[in-house]
């Protein structure tokens, strides 16, 4: 099946001089979930409103279902739904009046049936005549949301949907997101929430420095630079780590309780074997040991590295 | 699937949602505009224009009717334009427009279509308030519509430029403030520019104001300054140059994407 969207050499230099983006290319498959990750000011925003048609880019092509986003704007935007990170709403409209207005906007016949399903759905059907000004955060959130989906769009952009939202919201957008792939949508979404990629994505691509630093499918990332550790916990505390360790990744922690050994899972050789026979060697002995696979979130700071999160 | 090379739904989508803002502040959208004109002809027209002379063998107070409706209209289509376009770049849901598939022409008509609206409707309420306070015959009336019409969109068209070059409401103000009430005022609003000394008069022509007056006066009384011809072509000039900057502006995303 040909890509959803499909990015290609793209670069964006904003006129103060800032480059933002710097040769991005990347294929979005029709009906994945892809959560693109990155510190702030990394660029995502700047991807997404470029493949939208709200920034300029500098060099470099995007297709929409095939559709050039500059040469054939009506077809490309018109399967395209934006959330934008910015909360901005109408302030005087009622909530169906919004989405309603949404739904012309994008070419798309008044439909009341349709606007009520996703008001529905976004549970905010009871507020319909609700003046926007007058909700709550949260709220203008499922708006934005709502707005989003009106047109019916086959491709959306969730912009860091679940920042500054309460627990519930944020389970409700997931079991939205999770509803909409079903029914054969494409979803880009970024989020700062590694656990909500983790859940939701099928794949995904971490930004850093407006470049891809990688892309891939999340259970293969996570195997690919998923790293396990060992934790002994020792019966003795240790002053150090003895030089017969040398060989081993170890580091003491806990006041010496505590020897942690960092290892590749995806290897043959993991090296514990040998670690555990030396310390009965040197007659260290321990009470403990337990393994952690690491998150994600352990794999994008080794990615982005801690400086750059900040 | 792809949609008919005019996206009617997007356009509709925007004038209805710029016309319903207008009903919602109806009273103050009316309001200032019918109290300021009563005011004008009150004082103008019966208090002063009684000790005045005919011009152009027609009574004072009626003479200025016109100017007056053309200084609402002036003023009117200007702030309902670039506010309509202004708010949502101050706000932020300027994105959706944006990124919807409307093309340049479409969003203009949607945002100028309405501001022309309501500074017509503006008009003609302002006409009739006048026609409470002097008497006055309309001899050309089809032509009188048609000049408020043109007027209304040329006026509305330059009020988009301003929503958009505008950085914040001062801007926004300081256009109408400093350019269009002295061009009207200089612009023959409430005298004959055959009434200036020859030097004056010359100046005064090159005042695009002094066209539109002359023209929309002549639907009235049948005398004007310049011809109507003239008239005609100068608002079409006018106009014409704010399309142009109009189309520069989308052309380029100046003020509106980076
Ligand atoms: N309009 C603009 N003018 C100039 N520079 C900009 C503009 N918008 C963004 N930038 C810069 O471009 C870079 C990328 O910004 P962008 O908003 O795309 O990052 P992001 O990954 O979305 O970050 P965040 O996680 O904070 O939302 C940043 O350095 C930012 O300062
Ligand atoms: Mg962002």
């Amino acid at each position: 099946m040909a890509a959803a969207i499909s990015i290609a050499n793209l670069t964006k230099t904003y006129a103060n001089g800032q480059h933002a983006l710097k040769g991005v290319s990347l294929e979005i498959r029709p009906g994945e979930i892809f959560a693109l990750l990155g510190p702030n000011g990394a660029g995502k925003t700047t991807l997404i409103s470029i493949v939208c048609g709200i920034v300029r880019p500098t060099s470099g092509s995007v297709l929409v279902e095939g559709h050039d986003i500059r040469r054939e704007f009506r077809a490309a935007r018109e399967c395209i739904g934006l959330v934008p990170q910015e909360l901005a709403i109408e302030a005087f409209e009622t909530v169906r009046a919004a989405a309603a207005f949404s739904r012309g906007l994008f070419g798309r016949a008044p439909d009341p049936a349709c606007v009520e399903r996703v008001l529905h759905d976004l549970s905010l059907w009871d507020r319909r005549d609700d003046i926007l000004m007058t909700l709550s955060g949260g709220m203008k959130r499922r708006v934005m949301i709502a707005k989003a989906l009106a047109h019916e769009p086959r491709i959306l952009f969730l912009d860091e949907p679940t920042a500054g939202v309460d627990v519930e919201l944020r389970r409700d957008l997931w079991e939205l997101v999770r509803r909409l792939r079903d029914q054969g949508v494409t979803i880009i979404l970024t989020t700062h929430y590694i656990d909500e990629a983790e859940e939701l994505a099928d794949r995904i691509g971490v930004v850093n420095h407006g470049e891809l630093v990688v892309v891939d499918e999340k259970r293969a990332l996570m195997k690919k630079l998923g790293k396990r550790q060992l934790t002994l916990t020792l019966q003795e505390p240790l002053a150090a780590v003895p030089v017969g360790l040398a060989e081993w990744r170890l580091a003491l922690l806990g006041n010496g309780h505590e020897l942690q050994f960092t290892f590749d899972a995806a290897q043959e050789q993991t090296g514990v074997g040998p670690l555990l026979r030396r310390l009965e060697q040197l007659g260290i002995g321990w009470r403990d040991l337990n393994t952690r696979e690491s998150s994600l979130e352990d794999i994008f700071v080794s990615l982005v590295g801690r400086g750059a999160r900040a | 699937m792809s949609l008919p090379a005019f996206n009617r739904h997007g356009v509709w989508a925007i004038y209805r949602f710029e016309m319903a803002r207008f009903l919602r502040t109806l009273l103050q959208s009316v309001l200032t505009p019918v109290i300021t004109t009563s005011l004008f002809v009150i004082v103008f027209g019966a208090a002063i224009g009684s000790r005045m002379a005919e011009v152009d063998g027609v009574s004072y107070g009626a003479f200025i009717v016109p100017g007056l409706i053309m200084l609402s209209l002036f003023t009117e289509s200007i702030a309902n334009a670039s506010f309509g376009i202004h708010f949502p770049k101050f706000t932020g849901t300027i994105f959706e427009i944006l990124a919807a598939p409307v093309a340049a022409l479409e969003i203009v008509l949607g945002y100028v279509g309405a501001a022309a609206t309501k500074s017509v409707l503006l008009g003609l309420i302002i006409l009739a308030t006048a026609s409470f306070f002097v008497s006055f015959t309309i001899l050309h009336p089809l032509w009188m519509l048609a000049f408020m019409a043109l007027t209304a969109v040329t006026f509305s068209l330059f009020g988009f430029i301003v929503g958009i070059w505008a950085k914040n409401w001062e801007q926004m103000q300081f256009v109408p403030m400093l350019i269009v009430t002295p061009l009207t005022f200089l612009g023959g609003a409430f005298y004959s520019i055959d009434m200036l000394p020859p030097g004056w008069r010359t100046v005064a022509l090159f005042n695009p104001v002094v066209y539109l007056i002359s023209g929309f006066r002549w639907s009235f009384f049948g005398t004007s300054d310049v011809s109507v011809q003239v008239s005609l072509a100068m608002t079409a000039v006018f106009m014409l140059a704010c399309i142009g900057v109009i189309a520069w502006i989308f052309r380029t995303g100046y003020r509106l994407k980076t």
